[in-house]
Protein backbone atom coordinates (compact mmCIF):
# COMPACT_ATOMS: atom_id res chain seq x y z
CA UNK A 1 0.00 0.00 0.00
CA UNK A 2 1.34 3.30 -0.36
CA UNK A 3 1.50 5.87 2.28
CA UNK A 4 0.69 9.38 1.29
CA UNK A 5 4.11 11.23 2.17
CA UNK A 6 4.01 13.15 5.35
CA UNK A 7 1.14 10.90 6.60
CA UNK A 8 0.89 10.13 9.94
CA UNK A 9 0.09 6.75 11.79
CA UNK A 10 0.60 3.42 10.25
CA UNK A 11 -1.03 1.06 7.66
CA UNK A 12 -3.49 -1.65 8.88
CA UNK A 13 -3.00 -4.89 7.31
CA UNK A 14 -5.26 -7.96 7.54
CA UNK A 15 -2.64 -10.17 9.69
CA UNK A 16 -2.48 -7.29 12.38
CA UNK A 17 -6.05 -7.85 12.60
CA UNK A 18 -5.76 -11.68 12.77
CA UNK A 19 -3.82 -11.60 15.36
CA UNK A 20 -5.20 -9.14 17.36
CA UNK A 21 -2.44 -6.18 17.52
CA UNK A 22 -5.57 -4.02 17.09
CA UNK A 23 -8.95 -4.04 18.94
CA UNK A 24 -11.59 -5.61 17.10
CA UNK A 25 -15.59 -6.46 18.19
CA UNK A 26 -17.31 -8.59 16.57
CA UNK A 27 -21.17 -9.39 17.04
CA UNK A 28 -23.67 -11.13 15.50
CA UNK A 29 -27.28 -9.36 15.71
CA UNK A 30 -30.18 -12.01 14.90
CA UNK A 31 -32.47 -9.55 12.55
CA UNK A 32 -34.77 -12.19 11.70
CA UNK A 33 -38.33 -11.01 11.04
CA UNK A 34 -41.64 -12.63 10.15
CA UNK A 35 -43.72 -10.67 7.18
CA UNK A 36 -47.58 -10.09 7.50
CA UNK A 37 -48.58 -10.76 3.61
CA UNK A 38 -52.05 -9.31 4.69
CA UNK A 39 -54.70 -8.76 2.00
CA UNK A 40 -53.57 -8.36 -1.27
CA UNK A 41 -49.99 -9.93 -1.37
CA UNK A 42 -51.34 -12.55 0.41
CA UNK A 43 -53.87 -13.55 -2.43
CA UNK A 44 -50.91 -13.01 -4.98
CA UNK A 45 -49.03 -15.39 -3.39
CA UNK A 46 -52.31 -17.56 -3.80
CA UNK A 47 -53.04 -17.05 -7.24
CA UNK A 48 -48.83 -17.72 -8.14
CA UNK A 49 -49.05 -21.01 -6.31
CA UNK A 50 -51.97 -21.90 -8.98
CA UNK A 51 -50.17 -20.42 -12.10
CA UNK A 52 -52.36 -17.56 -11.70
CA UNK A 53 -50.83 -13.70 -11.88
CA UNK A 54 -53.59 -11.62 -10.05
CA UNK A 55 -54.26 -7.64 -10.38
CA UNK A 56 -56.94 -5.44 -9.02
CA UNK A 57 -58.08 -2.53 -10.73
CA UNK A 58 -59.08 0.94 -9.26
CA UNK A 59 -62.47 1.71 -9.80
CA UNK A 60 -61.55 5.40 -9.94
CA UNK A 61 -59.17 5.48 -12.43
CA UNK A 62 -59.38 2.22 -13.99
CA UNK A 63 -55.56 1.76 -13.15
CA UNK A 64 -55.02 -2.23 -13.39
CA UNK A 65 -51.69 -3.00 -11.14
CA UNK A 66 -49.61 -5.98 -10.24
CA UNK A 67 -48.66 -6.53 -8.10
CA UNK A 68 -51.66 -6.17 -6.86
CA UNK A 69 -52.09 -3.60 -3.53
CA UNK A 70 -55.50 -3.00 -1.62
CA UNK A 71 -55.28 1.19 -2.59
CA UNK A 72 -54.36 3.38 -4.87
CA UNK A 73 -51.38 5.18 -4.16
CA UNK A 74 -52.72 8.45 -6.64
CA UNK A 75 -56.26 8.00 -6.05
CA UNK A 76 -55.91 7.14 -2.01
CA UNK A 77 -59.37 5.36 -3.23
CA UNK A 78 -59.76 1.24 -1.88
CA UNK A 79 -58.67 -1.17 -5.11
CA UNK A 80 -61.07 -4.21 -4.58
CA UNK A 81 -61.60 -5.26 -8.08
CA UNK A 82 -59.84 -8.26 -8.64
CA UNK A 83 -58.96 -9.63 -12.34
CA UNK A 84 -56.90 -12.32 -13.78
CA UNK A 85 -53.72 -11.15 -15.86
CA UNK A 86 -52.02 -13.22 -18.52
CA UNK A 87 -48.48 -14.27 -17.71
CA UNK A 88 -47.27 -12.65 -20.88
CA UNK A 89 -46.09 -8.78 -21.40
CA UNK A 90 -43.24 -6.57 -23.02
CA UNK A 91 -39.93 -6.14 -21.57
CA UNK A 92 -39.75 -2.29 -20.16
CA UNK A 93 -35.95 -2.23 -19.21
CA UNK A 94 -33.42 -4.97 -18.90
CA UNK A 95 -30.21 -5.17 -17.47
CA UNK A 96 -26.95 -7.43 -17.69
CA UNK A 97 -25.76 -8.18 -14.31
CA UNK A 98 -22.28 -9.57 -13.97
CA UNK A 99 -22.35 -9.86 -10.08
CA UNK A 100 -24.55 -11.67 -7.85
CA UNK A 101 -26.96 -9.66 -5.18
CA UNK A 102 -23.63 -10.12 -2.68
CA UNK A 103 -21.31 -8.94 -5.44
CA UNK A 104 -19.75 -12.75 -6.26
CA UNK A 105 -18.85 -12.36 -10.01
CA UNK A 106 -20.93 -14.53 -12.03
CA UNK A 107 -19.51 -16.86 -15.00
CA UNK A 108 -23.32 -16.60 -16.67
CA UNK A 109 -25.08 -12.98 -16.55
CA UNK A 110 -28.26 -12.38 -14.87
CA UNK A 111 -30.83 -10.47 -16.97
CA UNK A 112 -33.08 -8.64 -14.65
CA UNK A 113 -35.74 -7.05 -16.15
CA UNK A 114 -39.13 -5.10 -15.27
CA UNK A 115 -42.02 -6.78 -17.66
CA UNK A 116 -45.09 -5.15 -18.41
CA UNK A 117 -47.63 -7.60 -17.99
CA UNK A 118 -50.55 -8.07 -20.42
CA UNK A 119 -53.66 -6.90 -19.02
CA UNK A 120 -52.12 -4.29 -16.76
CA UNK A 121 -52.12 -0.51 -17.25
CA UNK A 122 -49.67 0.91 -19.62
CA UNK A 123 -46.00 0.80 -18.16
CA UNK A 124 -47.12 -1.53 -14.74
CA UNK A 125 -45.78 -4.63 -14.13
CA UNK A 126 -43.26 -6.00 -11.95
CA UNK A 127 -39.49 -7.09 -11.82
CA UNK A 128 -38.13 -10.72 -12.89
CA UNK A 129 -35.52 -12.33 -14.26
CA UNK A 130 -35.52 -12.86 -18.50
CA UNK A 131 -34.24 -16.72 -19.53
CA UNK A 132 -32.81 -18.42 -22.45
CA UNK A 133 -31.46 -15.47 -23.73
CA UNK A 134 -28.15 -16.43 -24.36
CA UNK A 135 -25.00 -17.33 -22.14
CA UNK A 136 -22.68 -13.62 -22.75
CA UNK A 137 -23.58 -10.35 -22.95
CA UNK A 138 -23.19 -10.28 -26.94
CA UNK A 139 -25.83 -13.33 -27.64
CA UNK A 140 -28.36 -11.19 -24.68
CA UNK A 141 -27.83 -8.48 -26.38
CA UNK A 142 -28.67 -9.77 -29.76
CA UNK A 143 -31.81 -11.33 -28.23
CA UNK A 144 -33.37 -8.96 -26.14
CA UNK A 145 -34.59 -5.41 -26.71
CA UNK A 146 -36.56 -3.34 -25.24
CA UNK A 147 -40.25 -3.61 -26.18
CA UNK A 148 -39.98 -7.76 -26.71
CA UNK A 149 -42.68 -9.73 -26.27
CA UNK A 150 -42.50 -12.53 -23.17
CA UNK A 151 -43.90 -15.57 -21.53
CA UNK A 152 -43.49 -16.78 -17.74
CA UNK A 153 -41.65 -19.88 -17.16
CA UNK A 154 -43.23 -21.41 -14.11
CA UNK A 155 -41.85 -24.10 -11.89
CA UNK A 156 -44.12 -27.25 -11.69
CA UNK A 157 -47.11 -27.19 -10.10
CA UNK A 158 -46.16 -29.58 -7.31
CA UNK A 159 -43.41 -27.26 -6.45
CA UNK A 160 -44.99 -23.96 -6.20
CA UNK A 161 -44.19 -22.95 -2.56
CA UNK A 162 -46.72 -19.23 -3.27
CA UNK A 163 -43.68 -16.77 -3.94
CA UNK A 164 -42.69 -14.64 -6.63
CA UNK A 165 -39.90 -17.43 -7.36
CA UNK A 166 -43.07 -19.51 -8.74
CA UNK A 167 -41.97 -17.89 -11.90
CA UNK A 168 -38.67 -19.48 -12.83
CA UNK A 169 -37.95 -16.56 -15.34
CA UNK A 170 -39.76 -14.93 -18.29
CA UNK A 171 -38.44 -16.51 -21.67
CA UNK A 172 -38.58 -14.38 -25.00
CA UNK A 173 -41.82 -15.03 -26.85
CA UNK A 174 -42.57 -15.00 -30.82
CA UNK A 175 -44.83 -12.11 -31.62
CA UNK B 1 -47.30 36.85 16.20
CA UNK B 2 -46.97 33.52 14.73
CA UNK B 3 -49.76 32.01 13.29
CA UNK B 4 -50.64 28.77 15.72
CA UNK B 5 -51.06 25.28 14.55
CA UNK B 6 -53.70 22.41 15.45
CA UNK B 7 -53.95 19.01 15.21
CA UNK B 8 -57.23 18.85 12.81
CA UNK B 9 -57.41 14.96 12.19
CA UNK B 10 -56.86 11.67 13.97
CA UNK B 11 -56.42 8.21 12.62
CA UNK B 12 -55.77 5.14 14.44
CA UNK B 13 -56.51 1.58 13.99
CA UNK B 14 -56.92 -0.67 17.61
CA UNK B 15 -53.61 -2.14 18.78
CA UNK B 16 -53.10 -6.20 19.13
CA UNK B 17 -50.50 -8.21 19.72
CA UNK B 18 -50.97 -9.76 16.42
CA UNK B 19 -51.74 -8.41 13.15
CA UNK B 20 -51.11 -10.99 10.36
CA UNK B 21 -54.59 -10.12 8.41
CA UNK B 22 -52.66 -6.85 7.29
CA UNK B 23 -49.78 -6.30 5.57
CA UNK B 24 -48.01 -2.81 7.17
CA UNK B 25 -48.76 -0.64 4.66
CA UNK B 26 -52.67 -1.92 4.92
CA UNK B 27 -52.65 -0.93 8.19
CA UNK B 28 -51.32 2.39 7.97
CA UNK B 29 -53.88 2.84 4.55
CA UNK B 30 -56.54 2.09 7.61
CA UNK B 31 -55.29 5.37 10.35
CA UNK B 32 -54.30 6.99 7.17
CA UNK B 33 -58.01 7.04 5.86
CA UNK B 34 -59.51 7.90 9.06
CA UNK B 35 -57.56 10.60 9.65
CA UNK B 36 -58.13 12.34 6.62
CA UNK B 37 -62.34 11.14 6.82
CA UNK B 38 -61.78 12.79 10.55
CA UNK B 39 -59.91 16.11 9.06
CA UNK B 40 -62.40 16.29 6.18
CA UNK B 41 -60.10 16.44 3.71
CA UNK B 42 -58.24 14.99 0.92
CA UNK B 43 -54.61 13.77 0.46
CA UNK B 44 -54.08 16.48 -1.88
CA UNK B 45 -54.24 19.26 0.50
CA UNK B 46 -51.55 17.85 2.51
CA UNK B 47 -47.80 19.83 1.31
CA UNK B 48 -45.50 17.88 3.50
CA UNK B 49 -45.22 14.30 5.31
CA UNK B 50 -43.51 13.12 8.36
CA UNK B 51 -43.14 9.41 8.88
CA UNK B 52 -40.98 7.83 12.22
CA UNK B 53 -39.30 4.60 11.67
CA UNK B 54 -36.72 2.59 12.64
CA UNK B 55 -35.05 0.02 9.95
CA UNK B 56 -33.99 -2.63 12.49
CA UNK B 57 -37.59 -2.63 13.40
CA UNK B 58 -39.45 -2.91 9.83
CA UNK B 59 -36.94 -5.21 8.38
CA UNK B 60 -35.96 -3.37 5.87
CA UNK B 61 -33.19 -1.64 5.65
CA UNK B 62 -33.64 2.25 3.76
CA UNK B 63 -37.86 1.85 5.11
CA UNK B 64 -38.26 5.23 4.30
CA UNK B 65 -38.56 4.35 0.31
CA UNK B 66 -41.63 2.96 1.64
CA UNK B 67 -43.79 5.51 3.62
CA UNK B 68 -45.51 7.21 0.22
CA UNK B 69 -47.90 4.96 -1.25
CA UNK B 70 -49.95 4.30 1.64
CA UNK B 71 -50.21 7.69 3.21
CA UNK B 72 -51.65 9.69 0.03
CA UNK B 73 -47.56 11.09 -0.12
CA UNK B 74 -46.31 10.06 -3.83
CA UNK B 75 -44.55 12.19 -5.66
CA UNK B 76 -44.91 14.82 -2.55
CA UNK B 77 -42.44 16.35 0.21
CA UNK B 78 -41.44 13.30 2.58
CA UNK B 79 -39.54 13.08 5.34
CA UNK B 80 -38.71 10.27 7.52
CA UNK B 81 -36.80 10.53 10.82
CA UNK B 82 -35.66 8.36 13.23
CA UNK B 83 -36.56 9.65 16.24
CA UNK B 84 -40.18 9.60 18.69
CA UNK B 85 -43.58 10.33 17.75
CA UNK B 86 -43.55 13.55 19.55
CA UNK B 87 -40.52 14.75 18.01
CA UNK B 88 -42.15 13.66 14.66
CA UNK B 89 -45.26 16.22 15.45
CA UNK B 90 -42.19 18.48 16.28
CA UNK B 91 -40.66 18.44 12.86
CA UNK B 92 -44.18 19.00 11.10
CA UNK B 93 -44.86 21.52 13.54
CA UNK B 94 -41.63 23.50 12.39
CA UNK B 95 -42.53 22.81 8.91
CA UNK B 96 -45.69 24.99 8.73
CA UNK B 97 -44.44 27.62 11.44
CA UNK B 98 -42.00 28.27 8.81
CA UNK B 99 -45.15 29.08 6.27
CA UNK B 100 -43.66 26.86 3.66
CA UNK B 101 -47.08 23.97 4.26
CA UNK B 102 -50.22 24.98 5.36
CA UNK B 103 -51.20 21.18 6.24
CA UNK B 104 -49.12 18.67 7.32
CA UNK B 105 -49.40 14.73 8.00
CA UNK B 106 -47.38 12.58 10.91
CA UNK B 107 -47.77 8.50 10.59
CA UNK B 108 -46.28 6.37 13.16
CA UNK B 109 -46.64 2.14 13.44
CA UNK B 110 -45.69 -0.58 14.83
CA UNK B 111 -44.96 -4.22 13.30
CA UNK B 112 -43.77 -5.44 16.52
CA UNK B 113 -45.22 -8.94 16.06
CA UNK B 114 -42.73 -9.54 13.00
CA UNK B 115 -39.36 -8.66 15.23
CA UNK B 116 -38.98 -11.95 15.97
CA UNK B 117 -35.97 -11.62 18.66
CA UNK B 118 -36.61 -7.91 19.76
CA UNK B 119 -33.93 -8.09 22.91
CA UNK B 120 -31.23 -9.19 20.07
CA UNK B 121 -32.07 -5.38 18.00
CA UNK B 122 -31.73 -3.48 21.65
CA UNK B 123 -29.12 -5.45 22.38
CA UNK B 124 -27.39 -3.86 18.67
CA UNK B 125 -28.49 -0.27 20.15
CA UNK B 126 -25.97 -1.03 22.92
CA UNK B 127 -22.39 0.84 22.79
CA UNK B 128 -20.34 -2.01 20.23
CA UNK B 129 -16.98 -1.84 22.77
CA UNK B 130 -18.06 -0.82 26.40
CA UNK B 131 -21.46 -2.48 26.40
CA UNK B 132 -22.44 -4.94 23.94
CA UNK B 133 -19.30 -7.45 24.86
CA UNK B 134 -20.36 -7.93 28.57
CA UNK B 135 -23.33 -9.93 26.81
CA UNK B 136 -26.32 -8.63 28.75
CA UNK B 137 -30.03 -8.67 28.44
CA UNK B 138 -30.72 -5.22 27.51
CA UNK B 139 -33.72 -4.48 29.58
CA UNK B 140 -30.61 -4.55 32.32
CA UNK B 141 -30.76 -1.39 31.56
CA UNK B 142 -34.34 -0.57 33.10
CA UNK B 143 -33.63 -2.56 36.07
CA UNK B 144 -30.37 0.43 36.80
CA UNK B 145 -32.73 2.78 36.27
CA UNK B 146 -35.66 1.61 38.26
CA UNK B 147 -33.24 0.87 41.47
CA UNK B 148 -31.78 4.73 41.33
CA UNK B 149 -34.75 5.87 40.79
CA UNK B 150 -35.96 4.06 43.84
CA UNK B 151 -33.41 4.90 45.88
CA UNK B 152 -33.03 8.25 45.19
CA UNK B 153 -36.43 9.56 45.19
CA UNK B 154 -37.79 7.46 48.41
CA UNK B 155 -41.20 6.30 45.79
CA UNK B 156 -41.48 2.83 46.21
CA UNK B 157 -41.19 -0.85 44.38
CA UNK B 158 -45.09 -1.17 45.68
CA UNK B 159 -46.16 1.98 44.28
CA UNK B 160 -45.08 1.54 40.96
CA UNK B 161 -46.72 -1.85 41.04
CA UNK B 162 -49.61 0.24 41.65
CA UNK B 163 -48.95 1.84 38.26
CA UNK B 164 -49.74 -1.29 36.64
CA UNK B 165 -53.18 -1.66 38.11
CA UNK B 166 -53.78 1.93 37.31
CA UNK B 167 -53.49 1.54 33.71
CA UNK B 168 -54.40 -1.86 33.03
CA UNK B 169 -57.89 -1.14 34.72
CA UNK B 170 -57.76 2.26 32.90
CA UNK B 171 -57.95 -0.09 29.79
CA UNK B 172 -60.88 -1.76 29.95
CA UNK B 173 -62.58 1.61 29.03
CA UNK B 174 -60.39 1.91 25.64
CA UNK B 175 -61.50 -0.19 22.89
CA UNK B 176 -57.93 0.33 21.50
CA UNK B 177 -56.36 -1.45 23.82
CA UNK B 178 -54.87 -4.68 23.34
CA UNK B 179 -53.76 -5.90 27.03
CA UNK B 180 -56.82 -4.45 29.26
CA UNK B 181 -56.86 -6.69 32.63
CA UNK B 182 -57.79 -6.23 35.99
CA UNK B 183 -54.57 -6.58 38.18
CA UNK B 184 -53.56 -5.92 41.81
CA UNK B 185 -50.26 -4.68 43.34
CA UNK B 186 -49.69 -8.18 44.61
CA UNK B 187 -50.08 -9.89 41.15
CA UNK B 188 -46.86 -7.52 39.67
CA UNK B 189 -44.99 -7.83 42.68
CA UNK B 190 -45.68 -11.67 42.71
CA UNK B 191 -44.43 -11.86 38.33
CA UNK B 192 -41.29 -12.85 37.38
CA UNK B 193 -38.42 -11.02 38.26
CA UNK B 194 -37.01 -10.04 34.89
CA UNK B 195 -33.69 -7.18 35.96
CA UNK B 196 -34.83 -6.49 39.76
CA UNK B 197 -36.68 -4.62 40.50
CA UNK B 198 -38.06 -4.77 37.04
CA UNK B 199 -40.61 -7.94 37.05
CA UNK B 200 -42.63 -9.44 34.20
CA UNK B 201 -45.84 -7.35 34.31
CA UNK B 202 -43.52 -4.12 34.87
CA UNK B 203 -43.04 -4.09 31.05
CA UNK B 204 -45.47 -2.88 28.51
CA UNK B 205 -46.13 -6.00 26.54
CA UNK B 206 -45.71 -5.16 22.66
CA UNK B 207 -48.31 -4.38 20.42
CA UNK B 208 -49.13 -3.87 16.26
CA UNK B 209 -51.32 -0.58 15.41
CA UNK B 210 -50.92 2.62 13.49
CA UNK B 211 -51.11 6.36 14.03
CA UNK B 212 -51.70 9.13 11.71
CA UNK B 213 -52.62 12.69 12.87
CA UNK B 214 -52.95 15.61 10.59
CA UNK B 215 -52.00 19.16 11.37
CA UNK B 216 -52.62 22.26 9.95
CA UNK B 217 -52.45 26.46 10.36
CA UNK B 218 -54.84 27.77 12.55
CA UNK B 219 -56.19 29.81 9.03
CA UNK B 220 -57.09 26.46 7.60
CA UNK B 221 -57.82 24.75 10.92
CA UNK B 222 -60.96 26.90 10.93
CA UNK B 223 -61.90 26.15 7.53
CA UNK B 224 -62.14 22.22 8.35
CA UNK B 225 -65.45 20.41 10.11
CA UNK B 226 -63.37 18.69 12.87
CA UNK B 227 -62.65 20.47 15.98
CA UNK B 228 -59.26 21.71 16.03
CA UNK B 229 -56.79 20.95 19.13
CA UNK B 230 -54.39 23.73 19.17
CA UNK B 231 -50.65 22.79 19.78
CA UNK B 232 -49.58 25.42 22.80
CA UNK B 233 -46.21 23.60 23.13
CA UNK B 234 -43.54 21.48 22.32
CA UNK B 235 -40.23 20.10 23.35
CA UNK B 236 -38.34 17.55 22.71
CA UNK B 237 -34.60 16.60 24.17
CA UNK B 238 -31.57 14.07 24.10
CA UNK B 239 -29.42 12.63 26.79
CA UNK B 240 -26.48 11.35 26.36
CA UNK B 241 -25.78 7.70 24.91
CA UNK B 242 -23.35 6.79 28.12
CA UNK B 243 -24.90 4.65 30.20
CA UNK B 244 -22.33 5.10 32.61
CA UNK B 245 -22.80 8.67 32.98
CA UNK B 246 -26.16 9.63 32.81
CA UNK B 247 -28.21 10.90 36.04
CA UNK B 248 -30.07 7.62 36.87
CA UNK B 249 -32.60 8.67 39.23
CA UNK B 250 -34.07 11.01 36.89
CA UNK B 251 -35.12 11.54 33.18
CA UNK B 252 -33.31 14.45 32.49
CA UNK B 253 -34.36 14.69 28.53
CA UNK B 254 -38.35 14.56 30.03
CA UNK B 255 -37.82 17.92 32.36
CA UNK B 256 -35.97 19.66 29.78
CA UNK B 257 -38.70 18.90 26.96
CA UNK B 258 -40.82 19.59 29.17
CA UNK B 259 -39.56 22.86 29.97
CA UNK B 260 -39.25 23.91 26.63
CA UNK B 261 -42.73 23.47 25.70
CA UNK B 262 -44.04 25.07 29.18
CA UNK B 263 -42.38 28.16 27.80
CA UNK B 264 -43.92 27.93 24.99
CA UNK B 265 -46.92 27.52 26.46
CA UNK B 266 -46.51 29.98 29.17
CA UNK B 267 -47.10 27.39 31.21
CA UNK B 268 -45.58 28.90 35.25
CA UNK B 269 -47.40 25.67 37.22
CA UNK B 270 -47.88 22.39 35.63
CA UNK B 271 -49.38 20.65 38.34
CA UNK B 272 -52.69 23.48 38.72
CA UNK B 273 -52.56 24.38 34.79
CA UNK B 274 -52.40 20.74 33.30
CA UNK B 275 -55.95 18.80 33.45
CA UNK B 276 -54.53 15.48 32.46
CA UNK B 277 -51.25 13.92 31.12
CA UNK B 278 -50.33 11.02 28.86
CA UNK B 279 -47.15 10.07 30.20
CA UNK B 280 -44.66 7.00 28.52
CA UNK B 281 -45.01 3.75 31.07
CA UNK B 282 -42.70 1.63 28.79
CA UNK B 283 -41.44 0.37 32.35
CA UNK B 284 -43.79 1.38 35.05
CA UNK B 285 -41.81 3.19 36.93
CA UNK B 286 -41.02 5.24 33.78
CA UNK B 287 -44.54 6.82 34.84
CA UNK B 288 -43.67 7.92 38.18
CA UNK B 289 -40.10 8.98 36.99
CA UNK B 290 -41.67 10.83 34.22
CA UNK B 291 -44.26 12.41 36.74
CA UNK B 292 -42.25 13.80 38.36
CA UNK B 293 -39.95 15.28 35.53
CA UNK B 294 -42.76 16.89 34.10
CA UNK B 295 -43.23 19.07 37.30
CA UNK B 296 -46.65 17.24 37.81
CA UNK B 297 -45.51 15.86 41.51
CA UNK B 298 -42.64 16.69 43.67
CA UNK B 299 -39.50 14.66 44.08
CA UNK B 300 -40.09 11.70 45.62
CA UNK B 301 -44.43 12.39 45.97
CA UNK B 302 -45.17 10.73 42.48
CA UNK B 303 -45.82 7.28 44.63
CA UNK B 304 -47.44 8.73 47.75
CA UNK B 305 -50.17 10.64 44.91
CA UNK B 306 -50.41 7.95 43.13
CA UNK B 307 -51.45 5.19 45.92
CA UNK B 308 -54.01 8.25 47.38
CA UNK B 309 -55.61 8.23 43.89
CA UNK B 310 -54.48 11.37 42.49
CA UNK B 311 -53.70 9.94 39.26
CA UNK B 312 -56.44 7.98 38.83
CA UNK B 313 -59.64 9.64 36.28
CA UNK B 314 -61.27 10.50 39.03
CA UNK B 315 -58.67 12.23 40.82
CA UNK B 316 -57.10 15.41 40.66
CA UNK B 317 -54.61 14.96 37.97
CA UNK B 318 -55.46 11.68 36.05
CA UNK B 319 -52.49 10.24 34.50
CA UNK B 320 -52.45 7.52 31.46
CA UNK B 321 -56.46 7.28 31.13
CA UNK B 322 -55.87 5.60 27.88
CA UNK B 323 -54.56 3.13 29.58
CA UNK B 324 -50.72 3.47 28.53
CA UNK B 325 -48.65 1.20 26.85
CA UNK B 326 -49.18 -1.06 29.83
CA UNK B 327 -52.84 -1.07 28.50
CA UNK B 328 -52.46 -0.69 24.71
CA UNK B 329 -49.42 -2.56 23.97
CA UNK B 330 -45.81 -0.62 23.53
CA UNK B 331 -46.03 0.51 20.04
CA UNK B 332 -42.29 1.75 19.31
CA UNK B 333 -42.08 4.95 18.54
CA UNK B 334 -45.72 5.27 17.54
CA UNK B 335 -46.21 5.50 21.37
CA UNK B 336 -45.96 9.25 21.47
CA UNK B 337 -48.14 9.45 18.85
CA UNK B 338 -50.71 6.78 20.29
CA UNK B 339 -50.41 9.25 23.59
CA UNK B 340 -51.36 12.26 21.54
CA UNK B 341 -54.32 10.39 19.65
CA UNK B 342 -55.72 10.07 23.74
CA UNK B 343 -55.35 13.36 24.37
CA UNK B 344 -56.65 14.69 21.18
CA UNK B 345 -59.66 12.87 21.65
CA UNK B 346 -60.09 14.11 25.41
CA UNK B 347 -60.06 17.86 24.32
CA UNK B 348 -62.39 17.01 22.00
CA UNK B 349 -64.59 15.18 24.46
CA UNK B 350 -64.62 11.99 22.14
CA UNK B 351 -62.66 9.89 24.70
CA UNK B 352 -66.44 7.82 25.48
CA UNK B 353 -66.53 6.02 28.26
CA UNK B 354 -63.13 7.30 29.83
CA UNK B 355 -64.14 10.53 28.45
CA UNK B 356 -62.53 13.03 31.46
CA UNK B 357 -65.20 15.96 32.44
CA UNK B 358 -64.16 19.90 31.83
CA UNK B 359 -60.84 19.16 30.19
CA UNK B 360 -59.24 21.88 28.34
CA UNK B 361 -55.45 21.36 28.51
CA UNK B 362 -53.43 18.24 28.13
CA UNK B 363 -49.86 16.82 27.84
CA UNK B 364 -48.45 13.70 26.23
CA UNK B 365 -45.11 12.88 26.84
CA UNK B 366 -42.88 10.37 24.77
CA UNK B 367 -39.53 7.71 25.76
CA UNK B 368 -38.03 6.57 22.86
CA UNK B 369 -37.14 3.35 24.94
CA UNK B 370 -34.47 1.13 25.91
CA UNK B 371 -31.18 2.11 25.76
CA UNK B 372 -32.32 6.08 24.99
CA UNK B 373 -32.05 8.85 27.13
CA UNK B 374 -34.46 10.85 24.60
CA UNK B 375 -37.91 11.83 23.61
CA UNK B 376 -40.79 14.81 23.50
CA UNK B 377 -43.17 16.44 25.36
CA UNK B 378 -46.42 18.47 23.46
CA UNK B 379 -49.09 20.51 25.51
CA UNK B 380 -52.29 20.48 23.57
CA UNK B 381 -55.26 22.67 24.35
CA UNK B 382 -58.80 23.10 22.50
CA UNK B 383 -59.22 26.71 23.51
ZN1 LIG C 1 -56.77 5.04 -8.97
Amino acid sequence: MMKPQNARGVPLKDEDLKVGKVLTTEWRVKADYAWDCGIAIGRYFDGLKEGKILATRCRRCRRTVVPPRIFCEWCFKPMDEWVEVRDTGRVNTFSVSYFSWDMTPLEKPEVPAVVEIDGCSPGVGFMHLLGEVGDNLDEILRRVKVGMKVRAVWKPADQRTGAITDILYFKPEEE
Amino acid sequence: MRERVAIVGVGYTSFRPLSPEVSFREMVFEAACRAYADAGLEPDRVGTFVAVSEDYLEGTSIFDEYVPDQLGAVLKPVQTICQDGITAIASAYLQLATGLFEVALVEGHAKASNVLYPAHIEAFAMDPVFVRPLGLNPRFVAGLEMRSFLAQTGNTEEQVALVVAKNKANALKNPLAAYPALVTAEDVLASRPVATPVKELDIAPFADGAVVLILARESVARTLKSQPVYIRGIGWMQDTPNLDQRDWSQASYAELAGRMAYRQAGIRDPKEEICFAEVDDTFSYKELQHIEALGLARCGEAGVLLSEGYFLPDGPLPVNVSGGSLGNGYLYDASGLRSVLEVVLQLRGQAGERQLPDVRVGLAQSWRGIPTASGGVIILSNE
